[in-house]
């Protein structure tokens, strides 16, 4: 991987930011603007991440601040449990998705239980950062999308940015939120694109979803690298003269329905796209929601254009799991043959 | 060929199972009032087991873990700890929990299946019993790197098991705590039976106490059937950690007298015999007999002793059986901090208000 710097000053200003490098930038302001905000994780020190995302981070807050752990994953996620209650605010990294298993016991049993199994006496404030999703043909157990998991799990927030600003305000956002949030990062976006990010501590909203395309014929949902692929296909069907709405969810748990409700009473249509596996996938949740609450306004089945239920594939591959615009078009195209 | 590295346990025992001081004995082992003190901690502790499983098996409580026959490893760990320090247990450390201050009502609200019961009035920061085995040990590393980033004279200390120490995380934080010189004290409660599975079958190491020699840092052994040795080993580590020595696992050897739990019946695995041969090394008698021996200690101080655990064991039973029931909304009350729409909606529909 080639290895960019990354300028380490959170002086306020505007710049073109890579999505890995606001999330440094997020990283660098909670930092500078609370003192109990710490990351520990694999090689975020020296090495500033496997994906920089720590870059120049050690030199500026110091190896207490930015503490390479040993090579131990449940240790990851059972640490910063200890830290948050008693009153820091721990940043923990996972390189990959593959690896973040044994972290689960932990989030599951402890993170998401603490307040309320203690009926508030103790919290937990942590924020656990993985990069998720393929795209990058990167190795064996590296390219999962398992935040449907996560979602799962009461006392949680799941959150998935999609682009360079929302991740430095859903970021800034979750260190400062609480309770425990899992972050997940689309790392086929990492460096994809630039995008003007104001560094001035600003957060997004934790329950919100996003409109990022409007339209009146159909309503497309997706989160994280998907949105590419989704606003791509939108682009597809507006040269035929279908206008797509487009969501970015961002927030899985808390979930805005009425964000997608609001879409779907205007639209009467909805396609969800996500990389994950179909069966069991957050849009299997989103489906449910919308066949109950959302079935008055809808002319046409909700579709669902997601990975396929086998094994992420190795690099050569994976090109043809992910959901791909075309796939996405196809989708409309069959839901607008309903009157 | 060249040795790269040697290392050694040490075991220690100083009130011997026959009541007599053995060796060099710490200051506190011949103070008569201190000793009264742990002995009273040990019988209210086994009295408040005794009335749990008498709750459980009338009804009146969940499954229950009793801890009879370690009341010397809890009341000793617990007992050398200070207010400040930060005590992780497992789900068989009552007695240790009662030290730090957690009332007889909590514990019994807890086990009666009341989320309220590890809401602890006193000691505010101490962590609520760990069922998964050995995951809080991590927690007790992230306690402890707080203490160290913020320069406080603090010691988490964290009690597991020996089944727990078979674990990966158990093990985790035990490196890490070795790397950072972290202000914490493992400590093994080995009670030799982990459910059915005996100390033997668990670890081909022969004593736990070297698992921390791997990680780096001294483990040792004591008599966990002797409250003097335990809380004597257990200050030395807390006293190492405070001035910044780091980690130290002490692994003490005492014996599981009773099932699992309520719901085990360890007639299924293990000899009568063996625990017949063990109740005669259990610590009450131990230190009811050191004390009968070296102060005077007589059947009147026995007999008021007990009556008073027992009066105390009532009153916290009655406060317990008395306590009203949460409403049934508390279980999304403590859910995040601000409780989010969806939940808020769910909650409504619980109360029937939609």
């Amino acid at each position: 991987m080639a290895r960019r710097r990354v300028k380490s000053e959170t002086s306020a200003g505007t710049g073109e930011l890579t999505l890995v490098e606001a999330v440094q930038r997020a990283l660098a302001r909670a930092m500078e603007e609370d003192e109990t905000v710490i990351l520990l994780g694999e090689d975020i020190g020296v090495d500033g991440g496997v994906f920089r995302a720590t870059d120049g981070l050690i030199a500026r807050f110091g190896a207490d601040r930015v503490r390479d752990t040993p090579l131990a994953e449940a240790l990851i996620g059972g640490l910063p449990v200890g830290l948050a209650a008693m009153g820091f605010r721990p940043v923990a990294e996972i390189q990959f998705m593959g690896f973040i298993y044994p972290v689960l016991d932990q989030i599951v049993n402890h993170a998401a239980r603490l307040r309320n199994r203690t009926r508030g006496r103790l919290s937990c404030p942590m924020v656990l950062r993985a990069p998720y999703g393929g795209g990058i043909h990167a190795p064996e157990h590296h390219s999962e999308s398992m935040e449907a998991m996560f979602a799962h799990i009461p006392g949680l927030r799941v959150v998935i940015p999609s682009s360079p600003a929302k991740a430095y305000g859903l970021l800034l956002a979750a260190i400062r939120d609480p309770d425990p949030v899992i972050f997940l990062e689309p790392k086929r976006v990492y460096r994809a694109t630039r995008e003007a990010v104001v560094d001035e501590g600003s957060a997004l909203p934790l329950d919100r979803c996003f409109t990022v395309r409007d339209g009146a014929d159909v309503t497309l949902v997706s989160w994280g690298a998907m949105l590419k692929e989704t606003l791509e296909a939108a682009e597809m069907l507006a040269g035929d003269g279908v206008e797509a709405e487009v969501l970015d969810v961002a927030t899985l748990k808390p979930l805005d329905m009425e964000t997608i409700l609001e879409s779907v009473r205007k639209t009467g249509r909805c396609i969800i796209v996500h990389e994950a596996p179909l069966t069991g996938g957050f849009g299997a949740e989103i489906a449910a929601r919308l066949a109950g609450e959302g079935l008055m306004h809808l002319v046409a089945p909700v579709e669902r254009v997601a990975g396929w239920d086998t094994v992420m594939p190795l690099l050569r591959l994976e090109g043809q799991y992910m959901p791909s615009p075309q796939r996405i078009v196809a989708a409309v195209r069959r839901v607008l043959e309903y009157a | 060929m060249s040795t790269v590295a040697t290392f050694e346990i040490r075991h220690d025992r100083i009130l011997g199972p026959d009541g007599k001081l053995e060796g060099e004995a710490p200051p506190f082992a011949r103070d008569r009032d201190k000793l009264v003190a742990l002995y009273r901690w040990m019988v209210l502790t086994r009295a408040f087991d005794a009335k749990a499983v008498a709750l459980q098996r009338t009804g009146r409580l969940g499954t229950f873990a009793s801890s009879i026959g370690q009341e010397a490893v809890n009341i000793g760990v617990a007992d050398a700890m200070a207010p400040e320090d930060v005590l992780l247990p497992s789900f068989r450390e009552h007695g240790a929990q009662l030290v730090r201050g957690v009332t007889m009502r909590e514990l019994l609200v807890y086990w009666g299946g009341d989320e309220r019961g590890s809401d602890f009035a006193g000691p505010r920061e101490d962590f609520p019993v760990c069922i998964p085995v050995g995951t809080h040990a991590p927690h007790a590393a992230g306690v402890a790197l707080a203490f160290k980033l913020r320069n406080e004279a603090r010691v988490a200390v964290c009690i597991f098991g020996d089944g727990a120490t078979s674990r990966g995380d158990v093990y985790e934080a035990m490196n890490v705590a070795g790397v950072w010189a972290l202000p914490v004290v493992f400590i093994s409660n080995n009670n030799q039976w982990a459910i059915s599975v005996p100390r033997k079958a668990q670890t081909a190491a022969e004593t736990l106490a070297q698992k921390a020699i791997a990680a780096g840092f001294e483990g040792r052994q004591v008599d966990g059937n002797d409250i003097v040795a335990v809380r004597q080993a257990t200050a030395e580590a807390l006293d190492k950690a405070r001035r910044g020595g780091g980690p130290t696992l002490i692994e003490a050897l005492t014996y599981r007298l009773g099932d699992h739990t309520t719901v085990d019946d360890a007639s299924r695995y293990r000899d009568d015999e063996e625990v017949g041969r063990r109740w005669k090394e259990e610590p009450i008698a131990r230190l009811r007999t050191h004390l009968a021996a070296a102060h005077g200690w007589g059947k009147a101080e026995e007999e008021a002793l007990i009556a008073a655990c027992a009066a105390e064991v009532e009153e916290a039973t009655e406060a317990y059986l008395t306590t009203e029931p949460e409403p049934p909304e508390a279980m999304f009350d403590h859910m995040y901090e601000e409780l989010p729409a969806e939940l808020v909606r769910q909650r409504a529909a619980l109360l029937g208000q939609e």
